[in-house]
């Protein structure tokens, strides 16, 4: 079985957790009464972002010299083609999610400043009336993201448990015994 | 309203007819801003209602009067969620307290268009004594004023309870005052 690289399963998982994390915070806080409690969730849902942002760009960077491994020979045609789709769907709503959380962000008049202490430039001036098409849009891509992250995570275990094949397993942490095959252990 | 108190502090004031005194305030041309620190995010806000008195000669700063008026109801903390919680009893409580004033007992000049205005300020029912220093430069026939200082919130408990946890607000607010004003005269020749 030819896994993914150590790196891409690390940036996978973590940002796995990150987003469905920040996602979970992001719907609890927005109904939140005013107090000090919501302005601390608030920034680390928005510092959350801007490293998963990062993340992602890394990942994508990553991903570009480090091909996938491919797809088990029998996959019908129009399963390779639902997940290459569905793949290039979720690198695009991970990095234009953040970007518009941002946005969104400025238009409402609050900076993000990264950990309180790196301030990222506002592209937006403040306008309330953006803030709002921009909180909608922020929500209806997440919204978006969930679904097509259900849709991911119902692929892997179809795979898993009804093809039976290795599509789950090579975006899992190799076990030690099997980082040295059996053919590695003859040939040395 | 404003008219009325310049004629009457042009009989107070030492008055020669070649000062120019600058005592009447362009309201829709000043303002009062403010900035406070929220998760380290500096967030900008404004006081639109105000009223200020201003007399003020170049030439004799130290005989200057200026006094503020500040309508705490009318402020803009930067979000409508911000808006309806400062104005509670936890911060300004506008209710007991709908004004915020200031009036000057000293003005004294420090060189280059600078200047240096003391007095008292009051908030939230607290009065502590304050000093800001300003620019003076005249631009046409109108005279600029502005200013910058530092007050700390808790200083008069604006932000008292959970809000005084000051990881979240600063303490620090700065408060930036810019006032237009012409003077009586010119404000006179240009009478409607």
């Amino acid at each position: 079985m030819k896994r993914y690289t150590p790196a891409a399963i690390g940036l996978h998982w973590l940002i796995g957790i990150m987003i469905l994390v920040s996602f979970g915070v992001g719907l609890y806080m927005t109904d939140l009464p005013f107090s000090p409690q919501k302005l601390k969730i608030f920034s680390w849902h928005k510092w959350a972002g801007v490293t998963i942002f990062m993340l992602v760009v890394v990942r994508c960077a990553w991903r570009l010299f480090n091909a996938a491994p491919p797809l088990p020979e029998r996959t019908p045609p129009w399963q390779r083609r639902a997940a290459t789709a569905t793949h290039y769907l979720l690198y695009a709503l991970m990095l234009v999610i953040p970007l518009s959380g941002w946005l969104m962000s400025s238009a409402k008049g609050f900076q993000t400043v990264y950990f309180g202490v790196l301030p990222i430039p506002d592209l937006l001036q403040k306008n309330a009336d953006l803030g709002d098409i921009l909180r909608n849009v922020h929500e209806t891509l997440n919204w978006l993201l969930i679904s097509i992250v259900v849709l991911h995570v119902g692929a892997a275990l179809k795979h898993h448990f009804i093809d039976k094949d290795d599509v789950l397993r090579r975006m899992l942490p190799a076990k030690r015994q099997s980082i040295i095959s059996p053919g590695d252990n003859t040939s040395s | 309203m404003k008219r009325i108190l310049g004629i009457f502090l042009l009989g107070t004031a030492p008055f020669t007819a070649h000062a120019v005194e600058y005592s009447v305030v362009q309201a829709d041309k000043s303002s009062i801003q403010f900035q406070s620190k929220q998760m380290g995010v500096a967030v900008n806000g404004r006081f639109p209602k105000f009223s200020a008195q201003l007399a003020f000669d170049p030439a004799k700063p130290e005989a200057s009067k200026v006094s503020f008026s500040i309508d705490i109801a009318s402020i803009d903390a930067g979000s409508k969620d911000a808006n309806d919680e400062v104005v509670g009893k936890q911060w300004f409580n506008a209710h007991a307290f709908p004004n915020a004033s200031f009036t000057a007992t000293s003005v004294k000049a420090l060189g280059n268009g600078r200047y240096e205005v003391a007095g008292p300020l009051t908030i939230k029912g607290k009065t502590l004594p304050t000093v800001a220093p300003f620019t003076y430069k005249t631009e046409g026939a109108n005279g600029l004023f502005n200013g910058t200082f530092t007050i700390k919130r808790l200083d008069y408990a604006i932000g008292d309870g959970p809000w005084a946890d000051l990881s979240t607000v600063a303490n620090e607010v700065q408060i930036n005052f810019n006032v237009v004003a012409s003077s009586l005269t010119s404000a006179t020749t240009k009478t409607r």
